[in-house]
């Protein structure tokens, strides 16, 4: 089952340049939150900063409080690398192993981790792919094919199949589908309406067409800032910001 | 097909154009032509030279006594292969886990102090290698070895692999390190079981050129591995070399040591080739469809 994300007060920085400031925020657990805003306005950064991956870019940092369940992000002596295992994440550009199968690719969060118990990781592969829509269009070439042999969209669904299979809570999507054609595009937004069952599910996304049809609440950054929050329908029929208002329609973004 | 906007006769492309594609077409097939000549040449050579004075006794039997006729180099290929699996134990590790740390760790200063002092390292001379192990360990153990040997040329392997291991861990790209750490691998997992696996095909080309660098060497033998006259399979004493053996021989008044030379040259670089293709078969198995 799926956490909810309750973030306070968070600030990050690349170097000197300080790109969210004091961000307030609460995810629902089980549900897709969207986040829409310009290029540069902090919208990647900031779900980068929930599985603490923004810290892996050479002096950025970030502080403040960010709790996904009962887990304190940025308490003292959490593991960031803990926090990644609970919360997973799928990237802008399709990125699977290019030497590894298709089942490997899967299995690598399992199998890196220290889970030995074979039947377990067939098992936890063949639920990831079926999960991810995925599973008949790969199931007779598991191990004959490599990861990078797939079209774009299907190592997309393969990249969310692997960040399934290590059983996250919370899935974090950075512009998915913006790399996609149409209908790869429209498989990835079933995909994400099927997954909230099981968790909850951050996507950052540039198309406010499709923050619109997958998400029950939007949150609209600007220049690195929270300008509004609230749920889908009411951003995009009636924004309380003369800002948000702006970007939905088009005027500027 | 019907003619398209874009085909290129409807260009009419210039007679310049044309004759300059055509130009630098055959200057690239005559730049890869010219890359193989030589080593044909040097294997024809070799093989003319050489090639009948291989045979089992060869193969099989220690030197003889100058003046003797016979005999062979069994020893001094046993003796190379053993100075290279110290040189390799020691060079490959060392040299990948330098790369390793300069493409993922080495950003600062220290890094850049690093790489500087492998691009030096490469270009020491080998002989100068050799005299450096000869004070280091040979003149503390009191006698020669093919320990000693092993060390001196898995020195000189070192640049090279870090060097290669760096560039090719540098060519993959960020994202796939993403991937990883955002399935909560740890750092060091992602380094060695997906960003150097990513790579390792590059890896392995490193390691086999610095292999195939060093197995020739015979500089840094001089006053580390020796030479024997006699069968050896213990690190600790001194130990025949084909290099050094062949550079023996090649400089001896005897005709018959001669013709051994060119014997044991030509089964040098066969020895090279061999491991080389071996490696490569090894680790070419179990490669998938697609992989780019």
């Amino acid at each position: 089952m799926g956490v909810g994300i309750v973030v306070r007060g968070l600030n990050a920085w690349y170097g000197k340049n300080l790109a969210l400031k004091s961000i307030d925020m609460t995810v629902a657990a089980n549900h897709v939150t969207a986040v829409i805003g310009p290029s540069g306005c902090g919208k990647s950064t900031f779900v980068r900063c929930l599985n603490r991956m923004h810290e892996t870019v050479p002096e950025a940092r970030a502080e403040g409080l960010v709790k996904v369940g009962e887990m304190e992000v940025y308490g003292d002596g959490t593991d960031p690398v803990e926090i990644r295992r609970r919360i997973g994440m799928v990237f802008q550009k399709p990125n699977p192993f290019p030497t590894m199968s298709i089942y490997d690719n899967v299995a690598a969060g399992l199998r890196l981790n220290g889970f030995r118990n074979r039947k377990q990781v067939d098992e936890l592969v063949e639920r990831s792919l079926k999960l991810s829509a995925l599973w008949d269009e790969v199931k007779d070439t598991l191990h004959k094919k490599s990861g990078a042999s797939l079209s774009g969209g299907q190592q997309q669904r393969l990249c969310i199949a692997r960040s399934l299979a290590v059983e996250p809570e919370v899935l974090l999507m950075d512009e998915p589908a913006s790399a996609l054609d149409p209908i790869s595009t429209s498989k990835i937004e079933e995909l994400i309406f099927q997954l909230k069952q099981h968790y909850t599910v951050v996507i950052v996304t540039h198309n406010m067409q499709q923050a619109a049809r997958v998400a029950e609440f939007t949150g609209f950054f600007l220049m690195g800032s929270l300008i509004e929050y609230d749920k889908t329908e009411k951003i995009f029929t009636t924004p309380a910001d003369k800002r948000t208002e702006d970007y939905i329609t088009g005027r500027f973004g | 097909m019907p003619k398209q906007p874009g085909d290129i006769d409807t260009l009419k492309l210039s007679l310049w154009r044309r004759l300059t594609d055509q130009l630098a077409t055959w200057f690239a097939i005559g730049a890869a032509v010219l890359v193989v000549v030589p080593l044909l040449a040097i294997f024809v050579y070799l093989l003319i030279k050489g090639g009948g004075s291989v045979n089992f006794a060869f193969l099989t039997q220690t030197p003889k006594p100058p003046g003797e006729m016979g005999g062979g180099m069994a020893n001094a290929i046993v003796g190379t292969g053993l100075i290279l699996a110290v040189a390799s134990v020691l060079g490959v590790p060392m040299g990948i886990g330098c790369g390793i740390y300069l493409a993922e760790y080495g950003r600062g200063r220290f890094g850049d102090l690093i790489r500087f002092t492998a691009d030096v390292l490469n270009g020491v001379p080998s002989i100068v290698i050799g005299i450096a192990v000869y004070g280091l360990i040979v003149i503390r153990q009191k006698h020669f070895s093919a320990f000693s040997g092993g060390v001196a040329l898995g020195i000189m392997m070192i640049p090279t692999i870090a060097r290669a291991t760096e560039e090719m861990l540098l060519m993959v790209p960020n994202i796939v390190r993403e991937a990883a750490l955002g399935l909560g691998i740890p750092k060091w997992r992602t380094t060695l079981s997906i960003t150097l696996r990513t790579a390792s095909a590059g890896v392995i080309t490193g390691c086999m050129l610095a292999f195939a660098r060093v197995a020739g060497e015979t500089a840094p033998l001089l006053f580390t591995a020796f030479g024997n006259q006699f069968w050896n399979l213990k690190l600790n004493q001194p130990t025949a070399a084909l290099s050094l053996q062949v550079f023996t021989y090649a400089i001896s008044p005897y005709d018959d040591w001669h013709k051994q030379a060119w014997a044991g040259a030509l089964i040098l670089i066969v020895m090279i080739v061999a491991a080389v293709a071996a490696v490569r078969i090894a680790t070419s198995r179990g490669t998938l469809k697609g992989v780019s």
